[in-house]
Parts: structure tokens; sequence; C-alpha cells
């Protein structure tokens, strides 16, 4: 049995052209890129090309650093710790904004600075699943050092208003930062047009490798280094470059961009229809309006099947899906999309998220429809509450 | 810990193959009506347990024979993950052929056990066990349904842990006898606190009457206390240190003096402590109506030197300022 792939807000599969084009760096163009002989300087030209398709991906201009990191939740940590660093722990501010249903890279971080002093306000979502430009602007005070705004949200595909609320941030003197990782490849993102002072991105989850992602800081703005070291990134990220990692991201987010109009037509019509069809089930919930989503998610809560158990009868079929739901979670957490939105307590065990990609075909929404139908018939003759 | 634990994400590796199994296909779900109660000439009992919103909700069914108490049938309906699914028909199956006080005596470390592939391998994570509990906490219910009871009559001792069932009692006697410091003591000699962690504090899966947190904190400040008291009365004032010293005076104001003046009104304080050849000197000052009250200076007076010196030993002097 063939599996299906519908789990691709968690990771993606690699492009086989970004595989293809990072397999010299191992064995062949191994080289240190800051070693001053041959095996060093013979990757300079790949990376060069690398990160032109990473600041060209991305819309940053020459005088931005777009910096090479470990992953999203590196880059995130980077901002939230230095700006801390910067500007709370002097005295000189002591608040940092950002939402309740933030990845925990975001949220756990924003709660060790809790602990050291700072005053984090974790802005409730509306019944949209969203936080407002306006909502921004209400908890910004005088001592307001930074926001911080997913520019999707992993579980539901909500998009935020992040150039509304990178506006009102500029405005009042707050630096922005977003973490669009569940954004790129999926929307347009442009870091000059949305107006962002501070963007994370991770190439897994664009069909490009594990363990290497980005962080896009515009022109102007320092940050201390997190990763203290050698003078890699002009010494504002040491550790060895990921030759291979830099190679295989940049491609990745040049297919990405260059996937933009197939995501938001083919990719979109595919969602659109595994949607409709787990739609005609009784007694499901979708979370997030169709328009204010990413066009590869949906997020559905089935009233009477917990999600660990839906997600279990959909792996014995080969579907691969996610859940929001406590139990499923090693930390027994209950999803904080579904608890935020308000959405009665009793669905916050029930949500399933699938996600699709470019490499996902009709056929297999199609069988993923029949596998998801079935599930729920058998967990609804088990279930007592349905 | 450490090496096992670094990749996570193994929730599902860790389910016994019996899990699993009654998972794909549960052989007791199902319902019992009036009509399958009167077909078996016993009782219908349907007991709940649970809600949608904890994320686990089981219904439990029995037909009992009254005249000799034996559970006929058990059926259930579930809605939970695998585990909870898996641990309810389990637990069904324990029930069938038992009389209802047997069937009460039925714990989820029962049904858990019974899930196991092999006797020393869990048959759930430790996170799962959790969900084994509402197995537990249905028979219950069904038992005092079917005996028109109070279910909280059922119930002999606080359990603070109803993963591993462990009671109040236990963890206090653990406490006290192995002079435990840390919650990872506890849940290390207890098992208490090592499964869905909701009882180690306020904040986890789910709310809890008691938290190890608290046990632990206010077992160990009643330790100290006793161990204080232990000490002033087997140490001779003379050789305590200085902060002992005024440690001790200031237990005997607080417990003794000061609820003694209290009933007339009045009220004194510590001010000071100084040897004197030999003597210490206990510096008070009277407060509220012992000020300005003729005896402070005789009858009172002396009565806070004599209990001063019956509790701490003869060389001292109480002088008024």
């Amino acid at each position: 049995m063939d599996r299906i792939y519908l789990d691709n807000n968690a990771t993606t599969i690699t492009d086989p052209m970004v595989k293809q084009a990072m397999e010299p760096y191992f064995c062949e163009k191994y080289g240190n890129p800051n070693s001053l002989h041959s095996f060093g300087t013979e990757v300079h030209p790949d990376l060069r090309v690398a990160m032109n398709r990473l600041y060209k991906g991305l819309g940053a201009a020459e005088d931005d650093d777009i910096l090479i990191t470990g992953c999203a939740t590196e880059s995130n940590n980077t901002v939230l710790k230095g700006v801390y660093f910067d500007l709370i722990k002097n005295g000189e501010k002591n608040h940092i904004i950002t939402t309740s249903v933030e990845h925990p890279c975001v949220a756990n971080t924003c709660r060790f600075l809790e602990n050291q002093g700072a005053q984090v306000t974790f802005l409730p979502v509306n019944k949209d699943a969203r936080v407002e430009a306006e909502d921004v602007r209400h908890a910004i005070t005088e001592k307001t050092a930074l926001v911080s705004v997913m520019w999707a949200n992993n579980e539901t595909g909500i998009i935020f208003s992040i150039k509304e609320i990178a506006r009102v941030c500029r405005e009042k003197g707050v630096l922005f930062h977003t973490d669009a990782v569940q954004a790129i490849g999926k929307v347009k993102v442009d870091v000059q047009d949305a107006g962002v002072d501070f963007l994370s991105l991770s190439a897994h989850k664009f069909h490009g490798p594990k363990g290497i992602g980005a962080l896009f800081i515009r022109r102007g703005l320092k940050l201390p280094p997190l990763l203290h070291g050698g003078e890699q990134m002009s010494g504002k990220r040491a550790g060895t470059l990921n030759t291979a990692g830099i190679v295989g991201m940049g491609l990745a987010l040049e297919l990405a961009v260059d996937n933009l109009n197939y995501e938001a037509t083919e990719v979109r019509r595919l969602r659109d229809k595994l949607e409709d069809g787990l739609l005609k089930l009784k007694d499901v919930m979708v979370i997030g309006r169709r328009e204010l989503r990413v066009p590869n998610t949906v997020f559905i809560s089935v009233r009477g099947v917990e999600g660990e158990a839906l997600l279990w009868d959909l792996n014995k079929n080969g579907i691969a899906a996610s859940t929001g739901s406590a139990c499923a979670s090693e930390s027994l957490e209950a999803s904080p999309v579904i608890a935020a939105i308000g959405a009665g307590s009793e669905l916050s065990h029930t949500g399933i998220r699938l996600s699709l990609s470019r490499f996902t075909t009709e056929g297999e929404i199609d069988r993923a429809v029949k596998a998801f139908t079935e599930a729920v018939g058998r967990l609804r003759a088990v279930s007592s509450s349905y | 810990m450490a090496k096992k634990d670094l990749l996570g994400g193994a929730l599902w590796e860790a389910y016994s193959k019996k899990v699993a199994a009654r998972m794909d296909n549960p052989t007791n779900r199902g319902e019992l009506t009036a009509a399958d109660a009167k077909k078996l000439h016993g009782k219908l009992v349907v007991a709940d347990h649970g809600a949608e919103s904890c994320g686990d909700a089981v219904r439990l069914y029995w037909v009992v024979d009254p005249k000799t108490h034996v559970i006929k049938a058990a059926r259930f309906k579930s809605f939970g993950c695998g585990t909870a699914i898996a641990s309810s028909d389990m637990m069904a199956e324990l029930c069938m052929g038992k009389t209802v006080d047997a069937a009460s005596r039925i714990t989820n470390i029962d049904v858990e056990r019974a899930l196991r592939d092999s006797p020393d391998v869990p048959a759930v994570p430790p996170q799962k066990m959790h969900c084994s509990v509402m197995a537990y906490d249905v028979i219950k219910k069904a038992v005092a349904l079917y005996k028109g009871v109070d279910i909280r009559s059922l119930e002999t001792e606080t359990i603070v842990c109803e993963c591993g069932r462990v009671s109040l009692g236990t963890i206090v006697d653990a406490i006290r006898l192995n002079d435990l410091k840390t919650v990872a003591d506890i849940t290390h000699y207890t098992k208490a606190g090592g499964f869905c962690k909701s009882c180690i504090e306020p904040g986890g899966h789910e709310k809890r009457q008691h938290y190890l947190v608290d046990i632990l904190r206010d077992t160990r400040a009643a330790m100290e206390k006793e161990k204080l008291h232990q000490q002033m009365e087997t140490q001779d004032f003379g050789s305590m240190t200085l902060v002992r010293k005024l440690k001790a005076v200031e237990q005997v104001f607080r417990e003794d003096l000061r609820p003694m003046l209290a009933a007339d009104g009045g009220d004194v304080e510590l001010v000071d402590l100084k040897e004197e050849g030999g003597v210490w000197q206990v510096f008070i000052e009277y407060k509220g109506a012992c000020a300005g009250c003729p005896s402070a200076g005789t009858n009172t007076l002396s009565a806070i030197e004599s209990h001063l010196k019956q509790k701490l030993g003869d060389n001292i002097k109480v002088v008024p300022s």
C-alpha cells in the first residue's frame, strides 16, 4: 500500500532536485568555505548563488542581512533573546508582545524571558483565529521592545495581517518579528513589501533539507549573536557553514517561489476538494475561513472522535496527518488554537490537521477522503459521546 | 532517562501488541439494553464517566444477576485515544463473570497489567497510564449505581496520583521516612507523578485536589518544625548558638507568652537578648493593656520569667524596658 503524506506542515519531502543539488558537497566539494585554500574557495561561487536565491526569494535588499541558522527555532531564539539582551536587560524597555497561538519555539522562549524579568503579553486570537493589527496597537506601551507574530499558524493555516501589524509597529517605533515558517512557499512573502524587521524561516517546510534555516534582519538593525564563536556570517552567527544545506535551501526557496502560482491554484483546488469531501460527514467543523488560510491546510474537528484515535486509524490506512489533541502529545497539553478560539472545550481533543504540498496528487486526496470517512464511521460506532 | 528519551516521538511504538489489537478491534464494544438484561434475567447498569471536553469519556454497561451479584455481561463505549479504547475493552472483559464486589477491586493497574505482552514491559508509555484511569473510575460508578450508594463511600483513601494509584498517606510516609527533598525523589520512591504528571503541580493536563509540590512543601515544613521543637527540648539553652537562643526565646513568646497576655488585652515584645555574668537577660517591652498595668512589674513579670525558665533553663532573667 502506498502511503499518503498529508502532514506537510510538520515537514516536507525534500525536492529530488534539491537533494541532487546538495550531493556534491559531501564527498567532492567538502572544503570549509572559510579556508583559504582551493578546497575552501571552490564552493564560494555556489554559496553566492544560494545566497542570491535567498535574497531574491524573500525580496531582501543587498544591505539587509540574511543569516544562515540551524533552524527556525534558532532564528526565533536569536531575535527574542537578542532583543532581550539589547533593550530589556539594560532597563531601556521591558515588554514583548506575541500571540497565544505561536509555535512553542516562540512561546517557550517568551516564557523563559518572562522568568528573566521581561513582561510578555500573549494576545488571544479572535473568532477567526487571528490577531489583528488593532489588537497589537492597543497592547503596545512605551516600554514595548518587540512584537512577534507568526505569518501563518501551523495548526489552522490561518494567515495573519503581517503588513498591517508591521505598519503599526513602525508607527509606534517598535521592532517587529514574524515567524514565517508556515508561510514560505504557500503565500507570497516579501520582506520589503511587508515591512518586517526580522523574519524566520526553515528549509524543511518548503521541500528543502532539515537542519537549516535563516533569519532576515533589516538593514541598520543589529542583534547580538546567539551562537558566539568564529567569524562566519560576519560574526553574527558563528559555526562552520553548512554548505550542502545552504545550497539546498537556496534552491528550495527558488523552487517554492516559482511554484507559488501552482500552490495558489492546484494545491488549493486539491485542499478544497479534500475539505469538501470531509465536510460531507455530519457534525464536523473546519477551523478558520478558507480565504484566510494558506492554500494547503485544513484543520477539522470531528465530533465524538478523539484526535489520536482518528490518527491511528488513518495511519493504519497509510495516511499521515497530525492532531492537536492533548492525548497525542507527550506533554498532554491541549491544542492552544482550539482552546484560544473558544470553539467549545469538547472540541479541544478532536482536531485533525491535514496539510498538502505540491507533491500531493488527486488520487491521494480521493483515497484520503475515503479512509477518513471510514475511520470516522468506525470510531463513532465505538464512541460514547456520539 | 537521557539517551532513550532524547529523540522522543515514540508514543505508539511503546504500545503493547495487545493494546494495538484491542484498539483495532475492541471485542467488547457496544451497548447492552433492557431487552438484553431481560434475556439474561439480570439487572441493567449503565455508568458514565468523563466528558468529551476532558479528552476521555467512557460508558460501561453491565447485566448483573440480582441473586448472586455476578456480572453476566459487560460492554463499553468510549470517546478517547487508542489507550482509552483498549483499556476500556480490557476493563469490560475483566468485569465479566466477577461479582460486583470483586469487580469493584479492579484498578487501572490491573487493566494495564492485563494488556502487557510480557510481564515486565508496561503496556503503554507512562504519560498514557492516565488514559486507563477512566476504566477504574467507571467501574466505581457502576458499583455505586448497582448498590445504590454514594460513590464516595467506596473510596477508602485519598488518591493523589491516579495513574499509579498512590495515596496521600503513602506519599507523606515516603517523604518522612526517607527524608525526600524533591518531587523527583517522590516519583522515584512511590511512582507518584511518573505518569501523566498532572499531580505534580497545578497547570498540568488535569486539575487535581492535591499536588506533589504542595504535599512536599507542607510535609517538609512540618518536619522542620518538629525538628526545631525536638532540638529545643533536647538541647540545653546555654549551649545553643545565639541565633538558636533567639529563636527559642521567640518561640516561647509566640506560642505561650503572647497568647497568655492577649487573654487580658495585653501584649509583650522581645527587645534584646544579652549575657551578663553567665545569666541571659531577656529585655522585653509591654504593649497593649500590659503597658502601664500595675502588675506588669510584679506578678506578670515573674510569670513571664518563670515560664521562660521552665521552658529554657534557670539562667534567665527578664528585664522590662
